[in-house]
């Protein structure tokens, strides 16, 4: 460090690098990357948005909207759950004592206890979960056990975490949700909910206008500002506007006015109702809700 | 940096310090107002979460918007550009030797300061380019990049010019901050500002990069480099260590730059965990410099009395409080409770104005004087200036940390509703602004010393140019 040119080529050294590996490489890892698969089916995802939607997520941008909000739900683990749907020929007596058999296995000692809590008493209420573990060698030796005796039953695998608790997701989310994001916002404070899942939560575009111009008038306890800039107030012409929001009456203009929605204000609703990340993915997997209950 | 090699080149100083007197009052001047545009800025901003229909009819003004162009006004409005122009007074001081080609800064100042201008604009009136402190759309990065390259050259020059050939540890650290701003704000708007962007998450990775190298690094290593200059000038001891400094030196550059990629990141695992480590590895340079204030402040016992040593002292000891919030969240135990809650952006703020910020109050304080030939003339404000920042940013970042804490602690138990950690760090918030406000006051002072000595030293150049035109003809050239 005597000279010049050894703290430059320090520098050089260090940046050159972190660039390597920060830049470089996670574009050769992922720059690339394509449609992908559902995990178990062949549907393609994500799917391309639609104009309005990329539309939308340009006043996303505008607005600043990344300030407040994450795009990115996050999982600590997963739990795999067997949960009987049938018992078939045998009556829960029959199943009870069954189970109780199986406690000497030495691969299931760790999990007598709970298997005793949920069969003790019970009457045969269906579906009936039995089985809850992070483990899914477990799970799947018991299923095993069960097919044997022609039991039937659903082997679910679940996400968890206080962000997917929350109903923010049903798994964390993964590169392939943002290919088509443009720019990527994925936020840095939670000053309001995560939005990576709003679509799932509240389809309702009139929802989703509603509460861009007046946050209170459909959740008491928002913190959200309203964006008022983004609709029209204007004199009812000769015919009312298709498009006017129906107000609580406490938030409604006055008598002979409406607020209509601008185009800004209708593509960023579109944005906000179509994002969702709901289908499993390799990187990802989770059984969905639906296709075990259908 | 010994007194009797300082008296032997006196003469040379006062020569080496007229020829920094323009490029830095262009840099400087333009920096000390977009600091209090910045701070008042961000209060207007923080405003939508005391009163949220305050700007509701207001698009320029609204959260998303103000929040992003204070943040930059105060990073490219105020900390480069002023970090910049100290730079150069330390290079042509070092080297003794006055500033290599003088009329380059002021035009790069100029252009910089446009920059800025535009970028705040395009911002505000939603052109933003959505990535984090990459804001400013690209004919304001353009300007910045030249303004900065232009500077460097100067830097550079001076640099070469040097009849002290020894280097100094202000060197090595000023000298790759000057390397590492134009890669890596290249390579972030290259990528990302270009017409053929990577798609998907490679943009959040490579904005999280340019963050942290930004924020993190380059900070560090002009801030650690201004005060491992100034502190012991000022004490008038030798600077601690050296072999502490350089290990500080190297190992900020080879473990910080890999950090700022957040734990619960949606990208492929290897990329957070790498980076944790590398962040947890930055204790490594963190108690090396510690070691070296250590050795150079407290060994001394120098007492400030609310001078220019008092303003930097303060901001390494925020430097050292900032970087062990950074570490903590990163480490993956707090960062599942403290990512995406208001502890960020105190961590944040605490870099900005606890550390650097502060460090160039003290800085430009200890060079005005001396590139003015001029006293401060409101001393005295200069001193209630470190009292009134000082609490402010206790103020501002103590309540956002511990409520970011709370936040983060309700966020995490699904049973709370979310509306009730909104409504806790709300309550906090409340009291972060008064600090806020109190920066914003303690700021003034700054603009006032600056802008009087530069208007007096004005007046005084129209004097001296009035009576140069009215003064008789030498008889000379009467007859001539």
């Amino acid at each position: 460090m005597k000279t010049g040119i050894g703290v430059f080529i320090a520098a050089v050294a260090a940046i050159g690098l972190s660039w390597c590996g920060l830049v470089l490489g996670p574009q050769l890892q992922l720059g690339g990357e394509g449609i992908t698969t559902v995990l178990n089916s062949t549907d393609e995802y994500p799917l391309q948005p639609t104009g309005a939607e990329n539309l939308g997520q340009q006043v996303y941008r505008a607005n600043g909207c990344a300030a407040c909000h994450t795009e990115q739900v996050r999982q600590t683990g997963v739990t795999c759950e067997l949960t009987l749907t049938s018992l078939g020929v045998y009556k829960a007596a029959d199943f009870t004592a069954f189970a109780r058999s199986l406690f000497v296995l030495p691969e299931l000692a760790k999990y007598t206890n709970a298997l005793a809590d949920a069969i003790n008493g019970w009457n045969g209420d269906m579906p009936k979960t039995i089985l809850t573990t992070p483990d899914k060698t477990i799970v799947e030796e018991m299923a095993n056990r069960l097919k044997a005796v022609g039991v039937k039953f659903d082997l679910r695998i679940l996400a968890t975490g206080p962000d997917i608790s929350r109903g923010w997701g049903s798994r964390q989310s993964v590169a392939a949700d943002y290919l088509y994001a443009q720019p990527v916002q994925l936020g840095n404070l939670r000053a309001g909910p995560d939005l990576a899942n709003v679509g799932v939560r509240k389809p309702d575009m009139n929802w989703q206008l509603i509460h861009l111009y007046a946050p209170k008038a459909v959740d008491s306890s928002s913190t959200m500002p309203p964006f008022r800039y983004l609709f029209e107030l204007r004199k009812i012409g000769s015919t009312p506007s298709p498009d006017a929001l129906k107000l609580p009456s406490e938030f409604a203009p006055a008598q002979g006015y409406e607020v209509v929605p601008t185009t800004d204000a209708k593509n960023l609703a579109a944005y906000l109702a179509s994002l969702k990340a709901t289908v499993p993915l390799y990187e990802a997997p989770f059984t969905p809700v639906i296709a075990a209950k259908p | 940096m010994n007194p009797t090699v300082k008296t032997t080149f006196s003469v040379c100083t006062n020569e080496i310090d007229a020829s920094c007197r323009v490029p830095l009052l262009a840099l400087f001047g333009g920096a000390a107002l977009w600091l209090v545009a910045g701070l008042a800025l961000g209060i207007g901003a923080i405003m939508s979460f005391h009163k949220p229909d305050l700007f509701a009819d207001c698009q320029f003004l609204t959260f998303g918007r103000s929040q992003a162009a204070a943040n930059d006004l105060l990073l490219y409005g105020f900390c480069i550009p002023a970090a910049l122009g100290v730079l150069l007074w330390i290079f042509s001081r070092l080297s003794q030797t006055p500033l290599a080609l003088p009329i380059v800064p002021v035009v790069a100042a100029n252009l910089w300061h446009l920059g800025v201008l535009i970028g705040t604009i395009a911002i505000l009136t939603g052109n933003s380019t959505g990535h984090l402190w990459l804001e400013y759309p690209r004919p304001a990065a353009v300007l910045l990049f030249a303004a900065f390259l232009l500077t460097a050259v100067t830097a550079a020059a001076t640099f070469g010019f040097r009849q002290q050939r020894d280097l100094f540890p202000a060197h090595w650290f000023l000298f790759a901050a000057l390397l590492l701003f134009p890669w890596i704000y290249s390579t972030a708007n290259l990528f990302l500002v270009s017409n053929q962007v990577p798609r998907g998450v490679v943009q959040a990775i490579i904005g999280w990069w340019f963050g942290n190298n930004l924020i993190f690094v380059w900070l560090a290593l002009a801030g650690v480099g201004m005060a491992f200059y100034f502190l012991p000038k000022i004490a008038g001891k030798p600077l601690g260590n050296s072999g502490y400094a350089i290990t500080g030196f190297l190992t900020l550059l080879f473990f910080g730059t890999w950090a700022g990629i957040p734990q619960g990141a949606p990208v492929p695992a290897w990329m957070p965990t790498l980076s944790s480590v590398m962040t947890a590895l930055t204790l490594v340079p963190l108690i090396a410099i510690a070691l070296v204030l250590w050795q150079t402040i407290v060994r001394n016992g120098f007492k400030c009395g609310g001078g220019p040593f008092c303003f930097i002292k303060f901001g390494m000891l925020c430097f050292i409080a900032s970087t062990i919030l950074y570490i903590s969240l990163a480490c993956p135990r707090y960062s599942r409770v403290l990512e995406f809650t208001w502890f960020g952006t105190a961590q944040t703020q605490l870099q900005l104005l606890g550390f650097f910020a502060m460090i160039l109050f003290g800085a430009i304080y200890e060079i005005l004087p001396r590139i003015m030939e001029a006293p401060l003339p409101f001393p005295k404000a200069a001193k209630a200036q470190f009292w009134i920042t000082g609490l402010g940013i206790l103020l501002f970042v103590v309540p956002l940390a511990v409520g970011g804490l709370e936040q983060g602690m309700k966020v995490r138990d699904a049973a709370v509703p979310f509306a009730d950690a909104s409504a806790v760090a709300l309550k906090f918030l409340r009291v972060s602004t008064t600090g806020q406000l109190l920066i914003l006051l303690g700021s003034l002072p700054l603009v006032l010393n600056l802008f009087v000595m530069t208007i007096r030293w004005k007046v005084a150049l129209l004097k001296t140019l009035i009576s140069a035109i009215k003064a008789p003809l030498p008889e000379a050239e009467v007859k001539a």
